[in-house]
């Protein structure tokens, strides 16, 4: 790695001398420059390629294949399956169904983070605040905190005997459901914990966003009469818009891909109810039908790319 | 002082009482389960049943601790999940500083795709490497093995493009001025670049930390045995095995997984605030 600028010192001092054409000099000096680059370059590049691009070229080309775990050993026994596995995956109902769940997760918990990080932002961005230091550590702490540690927090909280929801709910007398055990309360139960876990992350996104804000803008509608509602409609949020599409692209792509929500807190259930698409992939990979869960995991790409897509129509620049 | 400048003071100050108690109740919501779990980690199992429940532990106790440490194998858990995060971040550091140094301030051809091909990975679900990688990993013969729970996580996308926003701030002169001073690449990289780099470094670096802590589907999947499970793979396993309802145990766990991060996170937070914000907003 580093004989390539020790190399290239030499030519250095050859290149100031003054009888060599000028041509070859300046070939020489792109080629150091070249090598000096992919020097720099190289042990990246070779990591990147052997864990990362070649395997997601390596997942597209396994879809096509009814590769399973057994097959590891004798790759000759692998069979290319055309579409197969695709069309396998949409006559699958518990596909469809982690489907269904995944997107309600998404529809449901994307906007809810963002209104909940907006509104903190503002509040901390208000004038009349102190400890605001305070205010965003608090706020982005479960940011930083294991999933898998906090799941297990939840589980407590929402436990129907003795977690503290319900006993504060008992407090007021309200017989508490049982959460997590419910079919119609387990998905809802897992948005709201995701949006408490990730709105931290956007807040301070938001945050950095809205100090960008010009204040002579604030003034300027002030003066027009503009009152704080009417600030915030016609000059955060117009102002703010490029910020809150970079918020809903990343809590798009993260909400689409929720498996360790599910895993530890519910297993996907009950009856499948919080089964979400990464959830279903890992089973099939569990299962070791590798063809199927890499076809699984492609469908899944698509749609992040369709979500991203979608959200840079609707938010993007405006002309 | 005049009857207006009153009015103004007066709406400001409930203003304010409304913003605070607003931003209380949410410090609350977000900040009390974790005092919920501390507290709770040090009842006994009857006191954490109880209805209704205490607040402060009525009996204080560290069995749950002690339960934790001696009966479970969580030294080790900690020991492997800090082995695997400090050398994750050491790898990230030193190959995403290289890169990043080259595709901010050297020209060579090539570029321009290597760092297309990073930032479309930033779009790709882990999903989608999860199966080759383990396909990877396994006939490599490294699954069971530190190495194979370090080497996928040795490189990634976001690094490499918070170091090369932050390096094309460095002026130009200054490198330029090393290298008519005689210094080859590589000096010019570790005397004149990486000192600038520090708190670019700083915000890398905890970042890859903490991923890396809380990291949890692949070492799931590769750590089969208890000797290499890590402590977010140990805490779920419990959770939904035989310890399922053993919350005393599972509490004092999540302990053990937040406060290292909680104790980082407090001393370094404005370095996690600027990493946020030279990512989210350029």
């Amino acid at each position: 790695m580093t004989s390539a600028p020790v190399a290239a010192a030499p030519a250095r001092s050859v290149g100031t001398t003054p009888d060599r054409p000028a041509g070859s000099i300046r070939r020489r000096q792109r080629l150091r420059r070249a090598l000096t680059g992919w020097a720099f370059s190289a042990p990246y590049t070779v990591l990147f390629l052997v864990f990362m691009a070649v395997p997601v070229v390596v997942s597209l080309v396994m879809s096509f294949t009814d590769l399973r775990s057994t097959d590891l050993r004798n790759p000759f026994a692998v069979n290319f399956v055309g579409l197969d596995n695709y069309t396998r995956l949409f006559s699958d109902d518990l596909f469809l169904r982690s489907s269904v769940n995944t997107l309600v997760f998404v529809v449901i918990g994307v906007p809810l983070t963002i209104v909940l990080a907006l509104a903190a932002a503002s509040a901390l961005n208000s004038s009349l605040l102190r400890f605001r230091a305070l205010f965003r550590v608090g706020f982005y702490l479960p940011v930083v905190t294991s999933i898998v540690a906090i799941a297990v927090v939840w589980r407590f909280l929402l436990d129907p005997e003795v977690g503290l929801v319900n006993n504060l709910l008992r407090v007021v007398g309200i017989d508490g459901p049982s959460w997590l055990f419910d079919t119609k309360l387990a998905l809802p139960s897992l948005i709201v914990m995701a949006a408490w876990r990730n709105f931290g992350f956007l807040m301070v996104v938001f945050l950095a966003g809205l100090q960008a804000v010009p204040a002579d803008l604030y003034e300027a509608a002030t003066l027009d009469g503009a009152n704080r509602w009417q600030q915030f409609r016609n000059v955060t949020l117009p102002m703010l818009r490029p910020t809150l599409l970079f918020g809903g692209v990343v809590t798009g792509i993260g909400y689409l891909q929720f498996f360790e929500e599910p895993f530890v807190m519910t297993q996907g259930g009950p009856l499948s109810s919080t089964l979400s698409v990464s959830y279903h992939i890992y089973n099939q990979f569990g299962f070791g039908n590798y063809g199927y869960a890499a076809a699984g995991s492609y469908v899944l790409f698509v749609a992040i790319v369709a979500l991203s897509v979608i959200q840079f129509r609707f938010l993007g620049e405006r002309k | 002082m005049t009857t207006i400048d009153r009015g103004v003071r007066g709406r400001d100050r409930v203003a304010k009482a409304v913003l605070y108690a607003i931003l209380s109740v949410g410090l609350l919501v977000v900040v009390g389960p974790f005092v919920w779990m501390a507290l709770s980690s040090l009842k006994p199992e009857g006191e954490i049943r109880s209805v209704p429940p205490t607040w402060l532990p009525e009996t204080w106790t560290l069995d749950n601790f002690r339960d934790l440490f001696s009966r479970l194998d969580f030294p080790l858990y900690f020991f492997n999940s800090a082995f695997v995060a400090l050398a994750v971040t050491a790898g990230n550091l030193l190959f995403c500083s290289l890169v990043g140094y080259a595709l901010a301030k050297l020209h060579y051809p090539g570029k321009r795709v290597l760092f297309l091909a990073v930032l479309g990975m930033l779009m790709v679900p882990g999903m989608v490497t999860f199966v080759p990688q383990f396909v990877l990993v396994s006939n490599m013969g490294l699954t069971n093995s530190y190495a194979g729970l370090i080497l996928p996580f040795l490189v990634g996308p976001f690094g490499v493009f918070l170091m090369r926003q932050f390096l094309q701030s460095i002026p130009d002169d200054l490198i330029e001025a090393a290298r008519v001073d005689g210094a080859g690449e590589m000096r010019i990289f570790w005397r004149v670049v990486l000192p600038l780099c520090r708190p670019a470094l700083a915000t890398l670096g905890i970042l890859t930390f903490l991923a890396s802590w809380n990291n949890f589907l692949w070492p799931l999947v590769v750590a089969s045995t208890e000797d290499k499970y890590t402590l977010p793979v140990a805490l779920a396993l419990y959770s939904i095995g035989q310890n399922r309802t053993d919350f005393g145990l599972l509490l004092a766990g999540a302990v053990v997984v937040v406060l290292p991060v909680l104790i980082v996170f407090v001393l370094l937070q404005r370095h996690f605030m600027r990493g946020i914000a030279t990512t989210g907003l350029k």
